[in-house]
């Protein structure tokens, strides 16, 4: 093969499984934000909570990376269920600049107390022999775990898309996305409809968060650092659009993996010259409403 | 009939001197406006050896002030402030460690200028957006910026910065001192005049319509209100400040590193302006202070207990203190002064 | 002689659903003249297509002979056309002198100044006082706007609208929300204006239109039903039975 083929390949390929990772832990934050509006800047808090949570579940009571993955989701999802109740309902109808802060607050908390329960250095979690090492798909090997990433992903798009498009809920979401009030006075209860796809978003921003520590390390500084990237995919993609945050998520995943490997130093960079761009073209994302 | 009429156009006379008189006389300094310079010296005689906390003390309340003027003021959010502060300290560190330019004071010029310049180009574009849309993209503008620099690190210095400036002494005579006494004094009097510009501004024609677009921007373009253009006019003036803020923190530092355009930073000052309290000049004296001596006590004895307690009191006065501690003061301040009556 | 307004073939569609269709509209200087209408048919869409809140897939709005159809809500503005809104827009944190000082200053490039102090224009100040005065605000000048009871919010939405000494004034529903006690303040306002100018206003009291209107337009579907006296609406059976079934004679109450 062609060396430039082969880089290209590459790109793809890491680029399909770190969008796949954006993609899963940002499409709640673009769908509670283009529900309810709320500006949530603790979301990235609750990808490394599932994280963290991996971690002790892995390390230290022996459960499996996947099962692992599975109760950090639910135990998060659930979790935030009190946190919403509690918390972000009272702030639902406040300046975007008070729920930046409130959640900020939280995130800062939340990234206090896992600095002091885990310490700083970051975490590793040991896998099972089936996602390490290289699968061979014929004309190259390819880290199994991307792959893993990769096959995952597609799974959950598939599933989040038949959610939405094909079920009652996911068109009531849809509808309260589009015009909540309407929605309200169609007798759709969106405050439920609210608390439920918070749950599920910060369910899979803990499944995101567990699966990141393999790709990058979790230390507690996750829940901010990564948030920027959240925020952007939720910007460039549109709120509330699942297709935006895949489109997002694909776009800025590749060409930030094609940025660090063709241009090492300033590969950074291009992520956020694509947002600008993007934003500047239109305001509202991809596929976000005026 | 008639006499009762003559009252009530005396009445109505009366209330009207009552009502100009107030807006006359507003901008007029009062007594109290007196007391955080007085604090400010007396903090130099009364803790010598913390003299380049005190200057750092100094930079932040300057950076937060001019956040004031888009937050407080216009009403904008956004989370790339640090992009002035970035540029106007990087133009300081640049001239003195690359163009052997050392003199102060005409590096704190070029500082507002340069912040000043770029401030004006991305406030002309950015400014028609908000929202979502906006803080991110205020937020990638300072992180490019950051990459620039990063880029060329073989002129930036990149993250570990260009260290061991030295500066010219000021106006010739005052030299650095080993205490920070010079530049402690120096920080104070560059304060003192920015903030007379600044408040000024807050108190013209021009600041009366920022309120108006922060209040209802809808009905300022109704009245025929240059809304966009207000608002580059007071980003590039904000953006300025934030400048001089930097290079003066270059100067009191002797160094800088590509780290002054953190999102952190950003984040820092709207944490410390929104403690103090938004739109009221003070604000930022009172939140900077205070966040910048807590941090300096707690984050010695704890970095993470620091954090989480930051977190908390964001958590808490977003809850229950919007208006910062200056709302606070000002609400137990009517309190008695309503206990007092009765 | 050159109409104050004229409205040329004005179109606009919210995707696929016109909201204003072929709206043809002249008023003269000194124009009394009453828009009335069904639910949603499309007047408060009107008036946003004639200030520049909206801009329209076609047609022409024309000042005083002049195009403004490309120029922005703010160049609009200061031509000289001024509105209130249905739901007051008003600085609510801000005093109500200051209300009226801010609006004198944008239309006089006061505020341009970064320099003098707002309180330095005494003539600004005086004339903002004059006309709280003919609106019998002057008591409230000091309060905060969101203190005042709704009626006299109203007020001072009018208020700010003749503040801006327009010549061509469009007032969208300006009783609206104001209790049935207070409404005869805004009515007594509205019938004192100044001769001078041209005056549109959305209306569904039938009790003010026709106390107050010279002309009547029906918009029915964002399209002009009809126009003409007040009279001749009165008289005109597919007028009663697309719209006066619905008549109200009480002020005072949301459109």
């Amino acid at each position: 093969m062609p060396h430039f083929a082969i880089v290209a390949v590459s790109i793809l390929f890491d680029g399909l499984a770190y969008a796949m990772f954006l993609f899963i832990t940002s499409v709640g934050l673009s769908v509670t934000m283009g529900l309810m509006g709320f500006v949530n800047l603790a979301h990235g808090a609750f990808a490394m909570a599932g994280g963290y949570v991996v971690v002790t579940l892995t390390r230290t009571l022996g459960v499996g990376f996947v099962p692992s993955l599975v109760i950090a989701a639910v135990v998060v999802g659930a979790v935030s269920i009190v946190f919403e109740r509690v918390l972000y309902r009272r702030l639902y109808k406040s300046t975007d600049l008070e729920q930046v802060l409130l959640t900020i607050g939280l995130a800062f908390m939340a990234i206090a107390t896992a600095t002091y329960f885990y310490g700083p250095i970051p975490k590793s979690v040991p896998l099972p022999d089936w996602l390490q090492g290289d699968v061979n798909l014929g004309f190259r090997y390819f880290p199994s775990y991307r792959a893993f990433l990769i096959v995952l992903g597609a799974a959950l798009i598939a599933v989040l898309w038949y959610a939405f498009e094909r079920t009652n809920i996911g068109a009531k979401i849809r509808a309260a996305v589009d015009n909540r009030r309407m929605a309200e006075s169609v007798g759709i209860n969106v405050d439920r409809l609210f608390t439920l796809t918070f749950a599920v978003g910060s369910g899979l921003a803990a499944l995101g968060g567990g699966l990141a520590i393999q790709l990058f390390g979790l230390s507690p500084s996750f829940a901010v650092l990564y948030l920027v990237l959240f925020l952007i995919v939720v910007a460039v993609g549109g709120l509330g659009s699942l297709k935006g945050t895949l489109l997002a998520a694909l776009v800025l995943g590749v060409f930030d993996t094609a940025g660090k490997y063709l241009l090492a130093d300033a590969g950074g960079f291009f992520v956020y010259a694509v947002t600008v761009v993007v934003l500047l073209i239109k305001p509202a994302g991809f596929y976000g409403r005026e | 009939m008639a006499a009762s009429d003559t009252m009530v156009t005396a009445d109505r006379s009366s209330t009207r001197e009552r009502a100009a008189g107030y807006l006359l006389r507003r901008h007029r300094f009062r007594a109290a406006e007196a007391l955080p310079w007085l604090i400010a010296i007396a903090a130099f005689f009364l803790f010598p050896d913390r003299m380049t906390f005190g200057s750092q003390v100094l930079v932040m309340v300057m950076f937060a002030l001019s956040l004031d003027l888009i937050l407080g003021y216009a009403g904008i959010v956004t989370l790339g402030h640090a992009a002035f502060f970035g540029v106007g300290a990087y133009t300081v560190g640049l001239a003195a460690a690359r163009l052997q330019w050392t003199e102060p004071i005409s590096g704190l010029f070029a500082a507002a200028i340069a912040a000043g310049i770029v401030g004006f180009i991305t406030g002309w574009f950015l400014l028609r957006y908000r929202g979502l849309t906006l803080l991110m993209l205020t937020l990638a503008t300072a992180i490019m910026l950051q990459e620039t620099g990063n880029l060329r690190s073989d002129i930036s210095g990149g993250y570990d910065g260009l260290p061991g400036l030295t500066f010219k002494p000021l106006l010739g005579v005052f030299d650095y001192d080993l205490y920070g006494h010079t530049y402690y004094l120096y920080a104070l009097a560059v304060l003192a005049v920015v903030f007379y510009f600044v408040r000024r501004i807050v108190y013209s024609p021009f600041g009366q319509a920022l309120t108006g677009i922060r209040e209802n921007v809808r009905r300022m373009h109704a009245i025929g209100s240059p809304v966009h253009w207000r608002l580059v006019t007071v980003y590039t003036i904000a953006a300025a400040v934030a400048g001089v803020a930097g290079a003066l923190f270059t100067q009191t530092n002797a160094y800088v590193t590509l780290t002054v355009f953190d999102f952190d930073n950003s984040a820092k000052v709207m944490v410390m302006l929104i403690l103090g309290g938004t739109g009221r000049l003070y604000g930022a004296f009172v939140g900077a202070t205070v966040y910048m001596v807590l941090e300096d006590y707690f984050s010695k004895l704890s970095p993470t207990f620091w954090q989480f307690g930051i977190g908390l009191v964001l958590v808490l006065a977003v809850l229950f203190a919007r208006r910062g501690l200056l709302g606070i003061f000002e609400s137990i301040g009517q309190y008695i002064s309503e206990r007092k009556k009765s | 002689m050159t109409a104050a307004l004229q409205v040329e073939g004005l179109n606009r569609s919210f995707g696929a659903l016109p909201v204003t269709r072929d709206v043809n509209l002249a008023l003269e200087r000194g124009a009394r003249r009453a828009l009335i209408g069904p639910n949603g048919a499309g007047k408060t869409t009107l008036v946003n297509l004639i200030t520049g809140a909206l801009r329209p897939h076609s047609g022409r709005v024309l000042l005083d002979g002049e195009d403004i159809t490309r120029l922005s809500q703010a160049d609009r503005a200061r031509r000289g056309l001024a509105r209130t809104f249905q739901i007051n827009q008003l600085f609510r944190g801000l005093t109500v002198l200051e209300n009226l000082c801010m609006t004198i200053g944008e239309r006089d490039g006061h505020c341009n100044n970064l320099w003098r102090s707002a309180g330095s224009r005494r003539v600004v100040i005086d004339e903002a006082l004059d006309h709280l005065d003919s609106l019998r605000l002057t008591d409230d000048a000091l309060k905060l706007v969101r203190e005042l009871p709704y009626g006299r919010q109203r007020l001072v939405e009018i208020a700010i609208a003749l503040a801006q000494k327009p010549r061509v004034l469009l007032l969208d529903e300006p009783a609206a929300g104001v209790p049935s006690s207070e409404s005869h303040l805004i009515l007594d306002v509205v019938a004192a204006l100044d001769p001078d100018i041209a005056v549109l206003i959305i209306e569904h009291d039938m009790d003010v239109v026709f106390r107050f209107a010279k002309e009547i337009t029906v918009l029915v579907q964002g399209a002009v039903f009809t126009q003409g006296t007040p009279n001749e609406i009165m008289n005109n059976e597919q007028v009663r039975a697309v719209y006066l079934g619905q008549e109200r004679h009480r002020g005072g109450h949301h459109g």
